[in-house]
């Protein structure tokens, strides 16, 4: 069952400053509602293409995209992408969790005050689902006002996909979110992603090939910067078509 | 003699030599600071905060002035130093980082840090003093302010460096423009440490004398009138310790105290900052 279409990447290629050629020729779909991993040993771009679609690229000068990434079939690589819009769309959890320096309330309504909601009201409502929804809200609820940082790891990368969830973002991202985490809190998070696809599209790159597995409905096996393989995330890890996307799955390298 | 003897006579040596360097660096400050607090401690007097100074050579009378006077310079010198600092750090470590021009920057304003004061007294001097005909408070605000900008500037880019970048990323991920990513997220950040640094740069700028020489130069009624000459305690200690009066003496020495217990003041604030934080 291949849902309806929300990314459609077409002949993408990126090149980092210095004309290297770090994403090659890329197509592939991202499904509504629906998990989708990328995965490939370390240096194969799959993070370089996670950042091409919240064009996180562009903080950096002489970074270059050629082709076409579509989202809801609208062109984002295109010079008149508002990039504010576009990231307040598209939430992004990184490797390590990045709190920032205030209170775990304000770390939530951040993404809400950027987009001028002031009501106390309606922030505390609105932080309070977004806890709920990452699963964090019991752990917290009674010490809303204390630094972000008196959390710990898993708690705090939950804080940030909470932070992520409370601007009702159509797509999350993450990169690697659970890599720095223990084994209880990466799976607090895998249960975590696997309830939000019912609201939310999600594509993950994971060095862990067992959590692309658990977690993902479709996956993309990249190495040196092109897609090997992009499939149904049963074939891809019992009958993948490509020797290469097999040699690395059964452990051969990488 | 084995190895071992030899080394153990070796590092004995050291230690002997550094305790003797690290104590004789310690005698002379114990000695001026007491030699500072006996003296200081001696003279002082409340009227030392309410009286103007008397005629040369008639007893009593205090400071008022060149207390009120201190405070407007350094105030005004903090007002006009820390926002230009403050501003530059951040166009060094955020929309200049890792350009050529950064670079050069940062390292002018190091060689700023270690130009001599009395260069920048002359300097302001020959750019407010000369062309306006008159010595004034503003013209001594501006040559501390200057003396306090490559001071602040460059602990500001520091700090700001030292905020990892994933942290930038995160908010512009949420869709935050660069402005308010430094305003919310890197300032909040790097507070403590460029509080620190503005305090640093007031403490270093309190105890300056040569650079207000030439510009606010002194005043013995009170004014606080900053377009006109301002007295401030440096310049009156250098007036007065060279003084033939003894109660001018008294005087300085009990300024002296009190300023060097202003500079004690603000540098342990900017301590217990750095130790709170890091709590």
């Amino acid at each position: 069952m291949a849902g309806e279409v929300e990314i459609e990447v077409k002949n993408l290629n990126f090149y980092y400053s210095g004309n290297i050629h770090a994403i090659k020729q890329v197509n592939m779909k991202a499904y509504k509602k629906s998990v989708t991993a990328l995965i490939g040993p370390s240096g194969c771009g799959k993070t370089t293409l996670l950042r091409c679609f919240n064009r996180m690229h562009d903080l950096y000068p002489k970074n270059r995209y050629e082709g076409e990434i579509l989202v809801r079939g609208k062109n984002i690589l295109s010079d008149d992408m508002d990039l504010i819009s576009l990231r307040s769309r598209m939430g992004m959890v990184f490797q390590k969790p990045t709190p920032f320096p205030m209170t775990i309330f304000d770390n939530i309504a951040y993404g809400l005050r950027l987009k001028g909601i002031k009501k106390r009201l309606e922030l505390s409502e609105r932080v309070e689902r977004a806890l709920k929804n990452a699963a964090l809200w019991d752990e917290v609820k009674e010490k809303l006002n204390v630094s972000a940082y008196e959390l710990s790891g898993g708690q705090q990368q939950r804080l940030v996909i909470a932070r992520a969830l409370a601007v009702e973002p159509e797509i999350l991202l993450f990169d690697e979110p659970t890599s720095a985490l223990d084994p209880i809190s990466t799976a607090k998070i895998e249960e975590l992603i696997i309830s939000l696809k019912k609201e939310i599209t999600i594509l993950i790159v994971t060095h862990n090939m067992q959590q692309a597995a658990r977690i993902s409905d479709w996956t993309g096996f990249m190495m040196l910067g092109e897609l090997i393989e992009f499939g149904k995330t049963d074939k891809i890890f019992t009958a993948p078509s490509e020797k290469l996307t097999e040699d690395y799955i059964t452990g051969r390298f990488g | 003699m084995t190895r071992e003897k030899q080394r153990k006579i070796e590092g004995g040596i050291a230690l002997v030599f550094s305790t003797l360097a690290a104590l004789m660096g310690l005698f002379w400050l114990v000695f001026i600071l007491g030699d500072v607090l006996v003296h200081g401690m001696g003279a002082l007097h409340l009227n030392l905060f309410l009286q103007d100074p008397t005629p040369p050579g008639v007893e009593g009378g205090g400071l008022r002035n060149a207390f009120t006077g201190q405070l407007l310079i350094t105030l005004f010198a903090t007002l006009i130093g820390v926002p230009v600092g403050v501003l530059g750090g951040t166009f060094l470590a955020e929309y200049a980082r890792g350009t050529k021009i950064s670079r050069v920057i940062s390292v002018l304003s190091d060689i700023m840090v270690s130009v001599p004061s009395i260069v920048i007294g002359t300097f302001i001097y020959a750019i407010l003093v000369h062309p306006l005909g008159h010595f004034s408070g503003w013209a001594g605000s501006v040559a501390l302010a200057v003396i306090m900008i490559p001071v602040v500037l460059r602990t500001t880019e520091n700090m700001l460096s030292l905020v990892p970048w994933t942290l930038r990323e995160a908010a512009f991920a949420l869709g935050a423009p660069y402005y308010k990513v430094i305003i919310q997220v890197v300032y909040r950040g790097a507070a403590t440490g460029i509080m620190t640094g503005i305090l640093l740069s007031i403490a270093r700028v309190a105890g300056e004398t040569a650079p207000l020489l030439f510009t606010s130069f002194n005043n013995a009624y009170f004014s606080a009138d900053m377009k006109g000459p301002v007295a401030s305690l440096t310049v009156t200690i250098f007036q007065y310790a060279m003084g033939p009066y003894d109660d001018w003496h008294k005087q300085a020495w009990a300024a002296s105290l009190i300023i060097t217990l202003f500079i004690l003041f603000i540098t342990i604030l900017g301590r217990l900052i750095i130790k709170w934080r890091y709590k």
